[in-house]
Formats: structure tokens, sequence, C-alpha cells
């Protein structure tokens, strides 16, 4: 805030109100726009994961960072994305499968963001009844219940073991998912995504510094005295369910884009933990956070991938004995889940802060 | 009904009041909380409820906003029956309230706090609030100048952007009437603005209730402890006790009454003639 003079409130509540946070945001959109053209196409392939998981992660910090309801039905509502963009732009003419071949990205991704809404919105009414602990079981018996219907609906998601092809990204003729003359696929899947989390991470944010985001924020914190302020809680309940279910909607479909393969046994309860530490290890209630968050838990499969070279107790597969990458993997995200809720709360967006006040105050240590 | 029964009759026909508590009975399975409970509140007046711990206060208080719904009685605001509606209906109607342990959004800064205090202020939609750009910008901005005001008022600009919940006692108690002013009420409710503070924090807390009430003519119902704080404000005081009121009249009587002498002051405690 040091050297600056707000003239109106606009400019003093502007995303971007300061110099600094102005260049900032401008190298790392330079930076970003960049990579396609440095790094390897494995690595694209991996960051643009992170994108889509981010936009997912924001969702689910919306419900449970900033309205405070806990909710481990998060894989629920990516696969209802999922499958219903990979429903649109299916083969109309398969037997074995649904299709309706409406193969346009704008369309399939906001039918499959407000199917997922819709599906928020129904099971949001719960919420409004049950808090904390109860509400968390309730999600997660919303996960069993889908699991289940996507393992036996075979005409919608081709079962277990086969599953169904993800939904075709094409935009006004231009196809994302395959090699082009200029750009390979993935750089092109590189740069949709990013393009995606840059404005589903802007509405985001302003959704949260509205009056809707206070409100949320309200109820979270005192539901009594929110309501006696004039905070219909139960609407605002039903806003964090329905706008978080929306964003798990839209990641949903593009994740599996990226996938290029839906699974049904993959929406499980250990999706809904992965995006649980997203937001815990990126930071509680801040959109920056989730997507610090998406990308941390997102590339680390790519180190552990790294440890049996390394470690001769780790192994690829488990057929090899001891313990394997996976089960490493599990390991960490609890470790960085129960380390970031004791020894920093505010996860990664927390300990940035921490710098950024040290470096404004340096050399003084206060 | 009972609208002014310590008041002599007044020739011009007076005007409306603003809030008409009537016969209220209030009962949580067997224990009677408010038992025929009955006052008025007159435009621009400083009305204060007593009584000793227990009696019934901040039921008064959760009734008017809400939060407890009677068995018996009517609560009238304006033309608006209160009793049934949700409290969220009755603060749109223009009623605002702190509470007795201060209930603000302790990880919102003090901006933030105010802001919400506007909440049906200047509304606009979800889809409006994900834009950003013209109508939730003009209205964000409305908003904050109508809170700038209510910081400039109760004297708070130091502390505009902290947490509430790092700040000092004296100045979250503060920042909650802050709160229930920004809302722009017709009648405020206090429940307690002074507990807890020291003499300074309670001078200070009195001359914000009496600017409040001389600049902004508001309406303000306050349960309070603190007898000095009561007999210097209130223009009408009501004693409960185990419920059942007792008195309603003007300071200097209400402290002469012989059974609200017994019942809430004790019997050796005087209050001694002020003029």
């Amino acid at each position: 805030m040091s050297g600056r003079l707000a003239t109106s409130y606009g400019q003093d509540m502007a995303l971007l109100n300061t110099p600094a946070k102005r260049w900032w945001t401008l190298v790392l959109v330079v930076a970003a726009v960049a990579l396609p053209f440095v790094l390897e196409d494995d690595l694209l392939v991996v960051l643009a994961t992170a994108f889509v998981a981010a936009i997912g992660a924001i969702g689910l910090n919306i419900v449970t960072g900033y309205a405070g309801q806990v909710s481990l039905g998060h894989a629920f509502f990516l696969a209802i994305g999922a499958y219903t963009a990979a429903a649109l732009s299916g083969d109309p003419d398969s037997t074995r499968l649904i299709g309706f071949g409406i193969t346009s990205l704008p369309v399939w991704l906001l039918a499959a963001g407000l199917v997922a809404g819709l599906a928020g919105l129904i099971v949001a009414p719960l919420a409004a009844r049950l808090r904390g602990l109860y509400l968390a079981v309730v999600t997660l018996g919303l996960v069993f219940i889908g699991e289940h219907v996507f393992k036996h609906w075979r005409d919608l998601t081709g079962g277990v073991g086969v599953g169904r092809p993800a939904a075709v990204p094409e935009l006004f003729g231009l196809e994302f998912a395959v090699d082009g003359a200029m750009f390979t696929k993935a750089q092109k899947l590189y740069l949709l995504m990013f393009v995606l989390l840059v404005i589903f991470g802007v509405l985001a944010r302003n959704l949260v510094r509205s009056r809707i985001g206070r409100a949320l924020a309200a109820v979270r914190d005192r539901d009594l005295a929110a309501e006696v302020i004039g905070v219909d809680v139960t609407r605002y309940k039903m806003i964090a369910f329905a706008v978080s279910s929306f964003y798990a909607g839209v990641a949903g479909a593009l994740l599996y884009v990226m996938i290029g393969f839906v699974e049904p046994g993959s929406f499980n309860l250990a999706l809904s933990v992965q995006y649980i530490a997203m937001i815990l290890v990126g930071g509680v209630a801040t959109i920056s956070g989730s997507v610090l968050g998406a990308l941390f838990i997102t590339l680390l499969p790519r180190l552990t991938r790294e440890l049996p070279a390394v470690l001769p107790f780790v192994s690829s597969s488990s057929t090899a004995g001891g313990i394997t990458v996976f089960q490493v993997e599990a390991i960490l995200y609890g470790l960085l889940i129960i380390g970031f809720l004791i020894f920093e709360p505010r996860g990664l967006f927390g300990i940035w802060i921490r710098i950024r006040t040290y470096w404004k105050a340096w050399p003084f240590s206060h | 009904m009972t609208a002014t029964q310590t008041r002599p009759e007044e020739t011009a026909p007076a005007p409306p009041p603003v809030l008409s508590f009537d016969d209220v009975l209030l009962e949580f399975s067997g224990v009677t909380a408010l038992n025929g409970v009955s006052f008025t509140v007159e435009p621009g007046e400083l009305f204060a409820v007593i009584g000793p711990n227990g009696a019934g206060k901040t039921s008064i208080f959760n009734v008017l906003s809400g939060v407890y719904r009677p068995q018996r009685g009517s609560v009238r605001f304006g033309d608006h029956e209160l009793i049934g509606r949700k409290p969220h209906a009755i603060a749109r109607l223009g009623i605002a309230r702190t509470f007795q342990n201060i209930e603000l959004f302790s990880n919102l800064t003090v901006l933030d706090n105010l802001m919400l205090g506007r909440h049906h202020h200047h509304p606009y939609g979800v889809l409006a609030a994900f834009a950003w750009l013209g109508k939730a910008r003009r209205n964000e901005c409305a908003n904050r100048l109508a809170v700038e005001r209510i910081v400039d008022f109760l004297e708070l600009a130091p502390w505009r952007r902290m947490p509430v919940g790092l700040l000092p006692y004296g100045v979250q108690k503060r920042v909650e009437l802050g709160r229930a002013l920004a809302a722009e009420p017709k009648l405020l409710l206090l429940d307690e603005p002074v507990a807890g503070m020291n003499l300074e924090e309670t001078e200070d807390m009195a001359r914000f209730i009496l600017d409040i009430r001389d600049e902004l003519g508001l309406p303000i119902v306050m349960v309070e402890h603190d007898m000095g704080l009561v007999m210097d404000l209130a223009d009408r005081i009501l004693v409960v006790d185990f419920g059942r009121p007792i008195r309603t009249g003007p300071p200097r009587e209400v402290a002469a009454d012989p059974d609200v002498v017994r019942a809430y002051l004790g019997e050796q405690h005087r209050i001694v003639d002020r003029s």
C-alpha cells in the first residue's frame, strides 16, 4: 500500500490497485504465454492439467473456503461436468453410448457447468440444515452414490474399465486435441486452458470481492449475525453450492479433455480429497491460493515419479515390492494437509504474504 | 392498548409509535422468558430496558429481531407485524441491532464489516457480481461512500483496513455499532453497548449514542446494566423481572418506584436525585 494514493473508491477497489501488482501480473502472463515455446510437450500437458484443476479448486474454495461449508462431494460434481460434456460432444451415431455430436467448446463447457450447478442447487438444501461434520458426511455420500451410478449406467459412461472418450474441444473450426501445422496438441491445450483459467479466475475474484462474497464470508464466520443484519443465510448457502458446482462441472469437462478418456471409477473419494488438499495447501478463501495449490498438487506426482531412481525401497509398480509411488503420493497428501494445517493454515498463499511483508520491511525485521 | 400509560393524555394527536410490543409471551419448554411484556417506542425516543440477569431483556431483542418466535402477542413496527418474519426480512424492514457479546465477522476488515451492514442497500445479483464492471462497481462505490461517512462519524478511520478480530474490545463494540448504523435503520437496538468497557470507553460510547439520537433522530431501544448510563441517557425506562414488566416511565419515576427498587436495585440502593 506504500506510495500510492487512490483518488476514487473505484480505483481503491480495483483488482490490480498497485503498480507492483500490475507489473507482476504482466510478468506472470508473459511468462505463462512464453512457456509452451520453451518447455517439452509432456510438461505442458501437466501444467495444462494443473490449470484445469485450479478452476476446480477455485470452485471448492468458494463453497468451503469462503462460505465455510465443508464439501467432500467435489468429485461428484466434477463427474457430472465430465459426463455432460462428453455426452454432448459424443458421436451421435454410436450404438454403445449416448452422444449428441455438439463439439463446440463454449456450448458443452457452459452446459457442463450449468448441469453441475443445477445438481449443486438440488443438494444445497441439505447444507441449509446441516453443518460441519454432518454436511461433510452427507456430501461424502454423494460421491458413493455417484460412483455407483456411473459404474452401472453404461449408456452414459461406458462402464468400468471401458469408459468413454472425453469431450471434443473445438472452437470455431479449430481443433485443440490434435497436432496442427503450427502448434502441437500440447501447446494448443496449454494455451486454451491458460486462457480459461484466467477467465474463470477473474470472474471468481470479482464474485468474492462483491457483496455476494462478503455475504458468504459472513455466513462462514457467524451465521446468526449474518441473518440478523439482513443476509438470507439459506439463499447464500445455495448460491455457494451452485457456483462451486458450476466451477467443478467446468473443471470436470476440461480435466478429461486433457486425459482424453473418462473412466467411471475415477470419481471417488480420493479425487475429492485431492481437491481438499489443493485448497488447504494453497490457501483457504483465496483465489490465487487455489491456483497455487492446484499447481503444487498436480505437479507433485511428477516429482514422486523420480523417486524409484533415488530411493531403492520405492517402486513404480505394485508387483515390484516395497511401497509404490502411488502410496508415496497418498502419504504425501496426508502429510502436506497435516503440515499446512499445523504450521501454516493460510497455506502457500500465507507463505507468500510473509515473504512479501519481509521484503517490504527489509532491512528491518518489523 | 398499553401505549403511554405513564404519560398524561395529550391534546394534539400524537404521531403513531415506531414500535409497539404488545402482550408478548415467550416460553422455552416450561421456562417462561417473557410474560405479558408490552411497551411502545415513540419517534426519536431513547427507550431503555433494564432488569436483573435473566429477566428477559435480551429475549425481548431476540423477539424483535426474529431470532425467537413468541407463543402469544404482537410486535408491530410501523405498519408491519414482525412476528413470523425471518430475521433477514426484519433487518430489511429497517431494524438493526448490536449484540451483548460482539458478533462481528472477525476475519473481515472494518470496511467489509460495515459494507455487510449495507447488504440490502444498492443490491445486485450474482451475474452482475461476476462481471463487476457496470452495476456491481457502481453500487459498491455508492455503498462505500455511505460506509466512509460512518467511519468518520464513529472515528474509525485508523482501523479501516484491519481485520476486526485484531482490534481492542472497545473499538470492536464501536465497529458493531457502525455496522448497525450502516444499514440506515429506522430503529436501532443496542444490547448492552457499554458492557465490559472502562470508564473512558463508556463515555465515548455514551457520546456516540447521544449523537445518533440527536443528529440522526433515530429511535433507540437499549438494554444496559450500567445504571448511571441508563439514568443519564434514557427518555423512558422499562423494568422487567422474571419476564414480567414491573414499571415503565421516565428515569426519575422508575428509580423511585419501590417495586423497582426491591426487584432490581436492592433495598439499600437509592438513586440520588441528580437534579
